[in-house]
């Protein structure tokens, strides 16, 4: 299994290219593919996660150039987690999408599917690789699958999508100057290496300049307050099986990417890096306020969820604003943790769509008797996002507000319990739509199913449920896990 | 330090609960409702005989319970079984049976709707106060307290109606924000102290923080319990959720909720702060005055009450207030007086509600106004009803006269004359507004048309009331009789304050 993290990126990527010319020559021979791709991805990246754990980082160097050189991958406990994360979610989005392609003729199915395989391949090239110009290559492959996929979600979805190109090109741009100072000044484009490169030097000006560069085009990509224009209306009007995995992992990974720059490149040697901290925990702190005061006013769930991503991204990065190894590995955490909840609202949406084809929070009224998984799973996710016991966002919020405590920042503790409160806000206004509103006639717009919605959307509810409260008890085996690649890094 | 002795039942005993809840919500529609509700029954007597069958080993003072896992870096989830926690888990048990039985009567008696939602409920806030009981440390504490936070919000609002939902928030706004605070608090203490198991006495010294935040956190802590105990200018959620159905407002007020709050409010004082750092913080003297506040005014707000429920919530958040002078009084006789108010006001307030709720039932009547001559009709429940009146009100051979005595007790040792005052001034408000019904039920010169002839409430809720009216009594004649509960509130005073036994 020498090349085991090669295998998980090109999996997908040739599903990828497959899916297109197989769905000629049958409608659903494409995505059958690519399902079978992701799942062949996600086994071997437990394996992997299972090699790292036991052995320690891999670094897997493409074509046996030697290494400033050539492309690397390098994974660490971390990345590894992220990778699983992304694949889970990666299949389980794929099965839930099964639903959702019934328009359309093969053509456009099968080229759904190669888009979905693509992101699940930008998205874990970005995580593993161990070089910032195949990350920003990466990146663009995210960030153009990202655009079709929207753009796939009606004629809305293409004004979002168009937005969201405008942004995120300039996000892209901002990267490559970041990038391009840093060569700049080291010479080097491998992060290992220029870590050592930027240790050695005395270049604080230009880094601080970098960094601030790589912060507005992460903060673009991951949504985060003030960058987050783009986002509500493309996770509004994305395509619904894709939006899953768009609202559930696509935030994560740039945010992954801004941690290994603060702490793996640059490293807390550096002369400004407090203040870079300071700045980004400014930012998370509005970001949490602001993203729960907006989503308060919001009738669609699809909006209401939306901008309460814009709230959850934040608390990723207070974590690393804090920068305690326990802090960080609660962000992670919330990184794994918010995933599975964000997606799996979605699921629900999405699959509340599917029989009644509304979004609308007034047409919730005690959906519980007619969908009680769905409803379940609503529930959990949203009282795992206000942060109650025992679901895996009271653990997150647990180690952030501990690492806070630790390092005496003691109003950071304070705007996540104001943050929870207004999380609970809007998320008991939609437990209260489901439980107790009053019934609307609804229209089902599929009444002859067995279950309450067909098995491929009931096994992603099902897995979402169950991670979001598995995690949550059993958090300390992954923190375990985080920190073993967190000790190093972390202040 | 004395070794646990690794023993599973605490365990056991939050777990009975928590399957019964589950198996209610998945079957509790396609089955039949009388095996629902068996299945209710069988989780009450399971849990009551765990919990019974624990007290041998408490009282000798072992030390058992054990670790079930790690559940933050750094702190597991432990349950171990305390005399303090043994009060309160034994009144808990005793009442989700009476509680019960008494439901059957008045669900099915009213026609209620989503019974199974209601059942599931119940039995998940049982799970919580069980874990609460048994909590070793704050975590497992805080996690337990969220989720009854979070199962007491259905029974709330079990009517879905208009009002009900506007309970149901403003439930959830003092108790969500009262729980993060108190979230904040567990943080921050933590981070400072680096422990979090409850000892008695406290483990938290005067230096650990300092001076003016050792004052902050402690109210940040405590805000979460005295918003459940309701204790004024915080009480305003308790008469709200008055709209739930009457079991309901039993189990509330008489046996989960509140008490937890009480209890919450009883552990961060003398098992987390102590009785030393609680006093240099001036902590307890503020909550001190802060409970004779609420006993008076609350007993004079309820005496201006028609509605019976609400003359008794407003009664309820006096005497919780009981509970929580006699823990800030900082005397072991004071402790115990508290601890064995939870079982005092637990059987007597829940006479009351049963008495209400039957009443209700039978004859419709939720005015006090309308319930002229009502003793005619109902003379078991209105007997029973009177007893309670006069246990609450403290009179000597009822319950309330034991732990009321104690906590004055403990007043008087520590000289403080006002509390004192206050205990009987109070006693004489709880007459004022609760003999009025009374007298008012028995009225002879005045014939009642709608009561003419005899016809009680059905069994299922006369049996409940008649056993808790006994309870009281017989608890007020030997405080020790069956369960020891009277020992055990002994023992902790005792424990607390370090006199041996």
């Amino acid at each position: 299994m020498k090349n085991l993290p090669a295998y998980i990126v090109l999996l997908p990527l040739c599903s990828a290219l497959l899916s297109l010319a197989l769905s000629k020559i049958h409608r659903h021979l494409g995505r059958d593919v690519v399902f079978c791709a992701l799942t062949g991805s996600l086994i071997l990246s437990v394996l992997q996660l299972r090699q790292v754990i036991a052995e320690g980082p891999i670094h897997y160097v493409f074509g046996g150039y030697t290494i400033p050189y050539g492309i690397e991958f390098s994974i660490d406990t971390i990345n590894a987690v992220i990778v699983v994360m992304v694949c889970l979610l990666g299949v389980l989005s794929c099965m839930f999408a099964f639903n959702f392609d019934t328009k359309g003729d093969a053509v456009q199915v099968g080229g759904a599917y190669t888009m979905h395989a693509l992101l699940v391949l930008g998205m874990v090239g970005m995580t593993m690789t161990g070089d910032v110009f195949n990350l920003y290559v990466f990146l663009e492959i995210t960030s153009l699958t990202a655009y079709c996929l929207i753009a796939m979600g009606g004629s809305r979805g293409v004004v979002s999508a168009f937005r969201y190109l405008l942004v995120g090109t300039v996000a892209a741009t901002f990267y490559l100057l970041g990038v391009g100072i840093l060569y700049s000044v080291t010479g080097t484009l491998n992060m290992a290496d220029m870590a050592k490169c930027l240790a050695a030097g005395n270049n604080d000006s230009a880094m601080l300049m970098a960094m601030l560069l790589l912060i507005v085009s992460f903060g673009i990509k991951m949504a985060q307050f003030p960058f987050h224009g783009w986002q509500p209306s493309a996770y509004t009007h994305a395509n619904t099986g894709a939006r899953p995995l768009i609202a559930g992992a696509m935030g994560k990974i740039p945010a992954y990417a801004m941690f290994r720059y603060l702490y793996c490149i640059y490293g807390p040697g550096f002369k400004y890096f407090r203040f870079i901290l300071l700045v980004i925990g400014i930012l998370s702190v509005c970001g949490m306020i602001y993203g729960s005061v907006r989503a308060m006013a919001q009738r669609d769930i699809r909006k209401v969820l939306a901008y309460s991503s814009v709230a959850q991204i934040s608390y990723i990065s207070l974590g690393f604003a804090i920068g305690t190894p326990l802090a960080l590995a609660g962000s992670f955490l919330h990184m794994v943790g918010h995933a599975f909840m964000k997606g799996g609202l979605f699921f629900a949406a999405g699959a509340i769509s599917w029989k009644y084809g509304t979004f609308d929070l007034n047409d919730f009224g005690r959906i519980y008797k007619k969908m009680p998984w769905t409803a379940g799973l609503l529930t959990v996710g949203a009282l795992s996002m206000i942060g109650i016991p025992p679901t895996v966002g009271f653990f997150s919020k647990w180690y952030l507000a501990f690492g806070a405590a630790e390092s005496h920042q003691y109003v950071y503790i304070f705007v996540l319990v104001l943050s929870s409160l207004l999380n609970a806000i809007y998320f008991f206004k939609l437990i209260e739509k489901v439980f107790v509103q009053g019934e609307k006639n609804k229209r089902e717009l599929h009444p002859n199913t067995s279950l309450e919605v067909p098995m491929s959307m009931m096994i992603p509810v099902v897995i979402c449920i169950l991670v979001i409260l598995l995690l949550g008890v059993f958090n300390v085996k992954l923190v375990d896990i985080l920190l073993i690649s967190l000790k190093g890094v972390a202040l | 330090m004395i070794l646990t002795a690794l023993d599973y039942r605490p365990g056991i005993i939050v777990l009975v609960p928590l399957l019964a809840s589950c198996l209610v919500y998945v079957l509790g529609e396609r089955i039949r409702p009388n095996c629902r509700e068996g299945i209710t029954f069988l989780a009450a007597f399971t849990m009551a005989g765990l919990v019974y069958s624990m007290i041998p080993a408490a009282l000798a003072g072992k030390k058992i319970g054990f670790t079930l896992l790690e559940i933050v870096k750094g702190i597991s989830l432990r349950f171990s079984v305390d005399a303090a926690g043994m009060i309160f888990a034994c009144v808990a048990a005793t009442l989700w049976i009476v509680t019960s039985c008494y439901s059957i009567g008045y669900m099915r008696g009213h026609g209620e709707k989503n019974q199974t939602g209601y059942y599931a409920a119940f039995a998940m806030c049982l799970t919580a106060t069980m874990g609460l009981c048994f909590a070793a440390n704050l975590l497992t504490f805080f996690i337990f307290f969220e989720v009854l936070t979070v199962a007491t919000y259905p029974l709330v609002v079990h009517y879905r109606d208009e009002e009900g939902t506007r309970s149901g928030r403003k439930y959830l706004a003092y108790t969500l924000i009262s729980g993060q605070l108190f979230f904040a608090g567990i943080v921050i203490l933590y981070a400072c102290t680096g422990t979090m198991e409850f000892v008695p006495g406290g483990f938290v010294h005067r230096g650990d923080i300092p001076m003016p935040w050792m004052l902050a956190v402690f109210f940040l802590m405590i805000g979460a319990g005295i918003v459940k105990a309701g204790v004024m200018p915080l009480h305003s959620w308790l008469p709200a959720a008055m709209v739930a159905p009457t079991p309901v407002s039993a189990l509330l007020h008489a046996v989960a909720v509140v008490k937890a709050g009480a209890f919450c409010t009883l552990r961060i004082v003398l098992y987390v702060f102590g009785p030393e750092a609680a006093k240099s913080c001036h902590g307890s003297e503020i909550l001190a005055w802060m409970a004779v506040a609420t006993i008076l005014v609350s007993s004079l707000i309820a005496i201006r009450k028609d509605n019976l429920k609400a003359r008794l919530a407003f009664s309820t958040v006096g005497q919780l207030s009981y509970i929580i002078l006699g823990i800030s009084i900082l005397s072991p006789y004071a402790a115990t007086g508290a601890l064995y108010h939870i079982v005092a006001h637990a059987f007597m307030k829940i006479t009351l509600f049963m008495c209400a709720g039957a009443i209700f039932v039978t004859t419709h009547k939720k005015n006090i106004s309308d319930m002229i001559g009502i003793g005619k009709r109902m003379p078991v429940t209105m007997t029973c009803f009177t007893l309670a009146s006069l246990a609450v009100a403290g009179f000597p051979f009822f319950v309330g006269f034991v732990s009321k005595a104690n906590i004055i007790m403990g007043a008087v040792s520590m000289g403080k004359p006002f509390f004192v005052a206050t205990l009987i001034v109070s006693a004489l408000l709880a007459l004022t507004y609760l003999m009025p019904v009374v007298l008012m039920a028995f009225k002879r010169d005045f014939y009642n048309s709608q009561f003419p002839t005899y016809g009680e409430a059905s069994l299922p809720m006369l049996v409940p009331i008649v056993i808790t009216t006994a309870c009281s009594i017989i608890l007020g004649i030997m405080p020790n009789f069956g369960l020891h509960l009277y020992d055990f509130a002994v023992m902790a005073g005792n424990a607390i304050f370090g006199i041996m036994g």
